[in-house]
C-alpha cells in the first residue's frame, strides 16, 4: 500500500510541481507570447471540442494511421524479401542507405508535385518517411534469425507461409517494433508538416492559422494537444508492443536472472 | 541481443572475404540501375518530366548549384544550425543525464516527466519559434536542440542504469570517491549508450534543421528547397533534395566512424572488427 502510494507520488510529483510553477509564474504574465496558463487552458476547452475535433483532429489522426499502416506493411514486406536474399540486399543497400538519409520533410514539396495537396499527398508523405525505419529494422531482424532455428525449421520442412509466420516474422518482431516506434515519431512530424505546408484542415493547419492570426492562447492549446497526441500514440504503441512481444520480454527477463 | 555468436568455420569466413568485391559490384549495379530508372521513366513518358526530371537534368541542376556561391552559404547555414544545435543538446543531455542518474530519488521523480515530454513532436514548437525568433538561426536551434536533447538524455539514463553491480561494489569497497567512480565505473559503461544517443541525435538534428528551414524559412538548404518549389524550378529542387540526402549519408557515416573510434576499446566495436 505504501509502496503503491510512493509510486503514485513519484509519477505525479514532478509534473504537478512543474504545472504549478507554470501556473503561478505565468498567472500575472502580460507578455503576449506567454499568456497565463489559465487562459491557455480556457482556450483549450473552447477550441478543441465538438466541431474542431471532427474537422481538424480526426482527419489528422486518420491520415497518420493510413500513412503509418501503409509504411508498416510495405516496410515489413520489402524488409523480409531484402533480408532473406543476400544478393538482393547487396544490390539495394547503397540506394536504400541514400533514400533513408534524405530528411523526410524535404519530400513534402517533391510529393506535392505528384499528388497535389490533397489527402493522398499527406498519406503518401507520411508513408514515404515512415517506411525506412521499418524496412531497415526488418532487414536487420530477418538477417539476425537464429541459424539453429532456421536450420531446424528447414529440417522439419517448414516452408512458405508457415516459415514466414512462425520463424521470420516472429524472430524479427522485436526489431520490427523498434522500427515502428521510430516510424511513429517521424510520422507525427510529417503529419504536422504536410498540414502546415498546404491544407484546409488538420492540426498543423489549425495551429499555423492561430499563430498567423496572433491567437496566442489558442496556438499554445494546439501545441499542448499535439504533445498530448504524441504521448498517447506512443503509449498505445507500447501497449501493443508489450502484448505482441510478451514472449520476448519474458525470455529476456528470465535470461537476466541467473 | 544474443551473446552467443555462432562460431564461423574457416570455409564460411573465406567465402565472406571473397564475397566482399561481389557485394560492392552488386551495390554499384543497384545504384546504376536506380539512376538509369530515373533517367528512363520520365523519357518514356511513364511519369511526366515536369514532375520527375531525368537523372541527367538533375545532375545538370546539381552542377549549377555547386557553381553558385549562394548554395554554399545555404549549406554552411544548415551545417551551423545542425552542429551548434547538436553540441548544445549533447552538453545539456549529458549534464542532465549524469545529475539525474546520480540521484536515485531524482531518477524516480523525473521518469514520468521524461516519458511525457519525449514523444512531443518538436515540430509542434514551430509556431512558437516563429513568434519568438522569426526566420532567425535561433528558430532552427530551438527545434534542433529540443529534438536532439531527449535522444541523448534517455541514452545517458539507460547507460547509467546498466552499470554492472559487481565493479560498482568493488569500487565502493576499495573506497573510491564518487568522482572516481563516475570516471572509472559509470562512464565506461555509459559511454557506448551516450555514443548511440549522439549518433541518433545527429540524424534527428539534421532532419529538424532542414525542416525548420523548409517550413519557417530560416536560412539554409531547406529554405532554398522551398524557394525552388514555389518558383517551379523542379530539377533544382531535386538536386537540393539529393544534396540533403548526401548530407544525411555523411552524417550517418561520420557518426559511426566517431563512435567506432571513441569505443575502440569496447567489446561491441572490437567484435565488429574481428568479423
Amino acid at each position: 500500500m505504501r509502496r503503491a502510494l510512493a509510486q503514485v507520488v513519484f509519477a505525479l510529483g514532478l509534473p504537478a510541481v512543474l504545472f504549478a510553477v507554470w501556473w503561478v509564474a505565468s498567472d500575472t504574465s502580460t507578455q503576449v507570447y506567454s499568456p497565463p496558463l489559465r487562459t491557455i487552458l480556457t482556450a483549450f476547452g473552447d477550441v478543441w471540442t465538438g466541431d474542431r475535433i471532427s474537422a481538424d483532429v480526426l482527419p489528422s489522426i486518420l491520415r497518420l494511421l493510413a500513412g503509418f499502416s501503409v509504411a508498416a506493411v510495405l516496410g515489413v514486406a520489402a524488409g523480409i524479401v531484402i533480408g532473406s536474399y543476400r544478393r538482393v540486399r547487396a544490390a539495394t543497400e547503397p540506394v536504400l542507405e541514400f533514400l533513408r538519409a534524405v530528411p523526410p520533410p524535404v519530400l513534402v514539396p517533391v510529393i506535392m508535385l505528384f499528388a497535389g495537396i490533397g489527402d493522398t499527398m499527406k498519406i503518401f508523405v507520411i508513408a514515404s518517411g515512415c517506411v525506412w525505419p521499418v524496412l531497415l529494422n526488418t532487414v536487420e531482424g530477418v538477417r539476425a534469425v537464429d541459424p539453429v532455428l532456421s536450420e531446424t525449421a528447414r529440417a522439419y520442412g517448414l516452408r512458405g507461409g508457415v516459415r514466414l509466420r512462425h520463424l521470420l516474422l516472429r524472430s524479427a518482431s522485436p526489431q520490427i517494433f523498434t522500427g515502428l516506434r521510430q516510424a511513429l515519431s517521424i510520422g507525427i512530424i510529417l503529419m504536422v508538416i504536410s498540414e502546415m505546408f498546404a491544407a484546409s484542415n488538420g492540426l498543423g493547419f489549425a495551429i499555423v492559422q492561430f499563430q498567423r492570426g496572433f491567437a496566442i492562447p489558442e496556438m499554445w492549446s494546439g501545441i499542448l494537444l499535439l504533445g498530448l497526441l504524441g504521448f498517447l500514440l506512443s503509449v498505445l504503441l507500447q501497449l501493443v508492443e508489450r502484448r505482441a512481444l510478451a514472449w520476448y520480454h519474458g525470455l529476456r527477463a528470465s535470461r537476466r536472472q541467473p | 541481443m544474443t551473446t552467443d555468436t555462432p562460431t564461423k568455420t574457416p570455409a564460411a569466413r573465406g567465402r565472406g572475404v571473397r564475397q566482399g568485391p561481389v557485394d560492392a559490384a552488386l551495390g554499384l549495379a543497384g545504384l546504376a540501375g536506380f539512376l538509369a530508372l530515373v533517367e528512363v521513366v520520365p523519357r518514356t513518358g511513364l511519369v511526366s518530366p515536369d514532375y520527375l526530371p531525368p537523372t541527367s537534368r538533375i545532375a545538370g541542376a546539381l552542377a549549377d548549384e555547386l557553381a553558385d556561391p549562394a548554395f554554399w552559404t545555404a549549406l554552411g547555414d544548415t551545417l551551423t544550425g545542425w552542429s551548434v544545435g547538436l553540441l548544445i543538446a549533447t552538453v545539456l543531455g549529458v549534464a542532465a543525464g549524469t545529475v539525474i542518474s546520480g540521484v536515485p530519488y531524482l531518477r524516480r521523480a523525473t521518469a514520468s516527466t521524461v516519458e511525457f515530454l519525449r514523444p512531443i513532436p518538436s515540430v509542434a514548437l514551430i509556431p512558437l519559434a516563429v513568434l519568438l525568433y522569426g526566420t532567425d538561426l535561433r528558430s532552427t536551434l530551438l527545434l534542433v536542440v529540443y529534438a536532439a536533447f531527449w535522444q541523448i538524455l534517455v541514452q545517458v539514463l539507460y547507460g547509467a542504469q546498466d552499470v554492472d553491480p559487481v565493479p560498482d561494489e568493488t569500487a565502493r569497497s576499495y573506497g573510491l570517491s564518487a568522482r572516481a567512480r563516475i570516471r572509472h565505473v559509470v562512464w565506461p559503461t555509459a559511454l557506448p549508450y551516450v555514443m548511440t544517443g549522439v549518433r541518433l541525435a545527429a540524424s534527428v538534428a539534421l532532419i529538424l534543421a532542414v525542416t525548420a528551414e523548409l517550413v519557417i524559412g530560416s536560412p539554409g538548404l531547406g529554405a532554398r528547397i522551398a524557394v525552388a518549389q514555389t518558383s517551379q524550378a523542379v530539377p533544382e529542387m531535386y538536386a537540393l533534395v539529393v544534396v540533403t540526402g548526401l548530407l544525411g549519408l555523411v552524417v550517418n557515416v561520420g557518426a559511426r566512424a566517431v563512435e567506432r573510434r571513441a569505443l575502440a576499446w569496447h567489446q561491441s566495436v572490437r567484435g565488429e572488427v574481428a568479423v
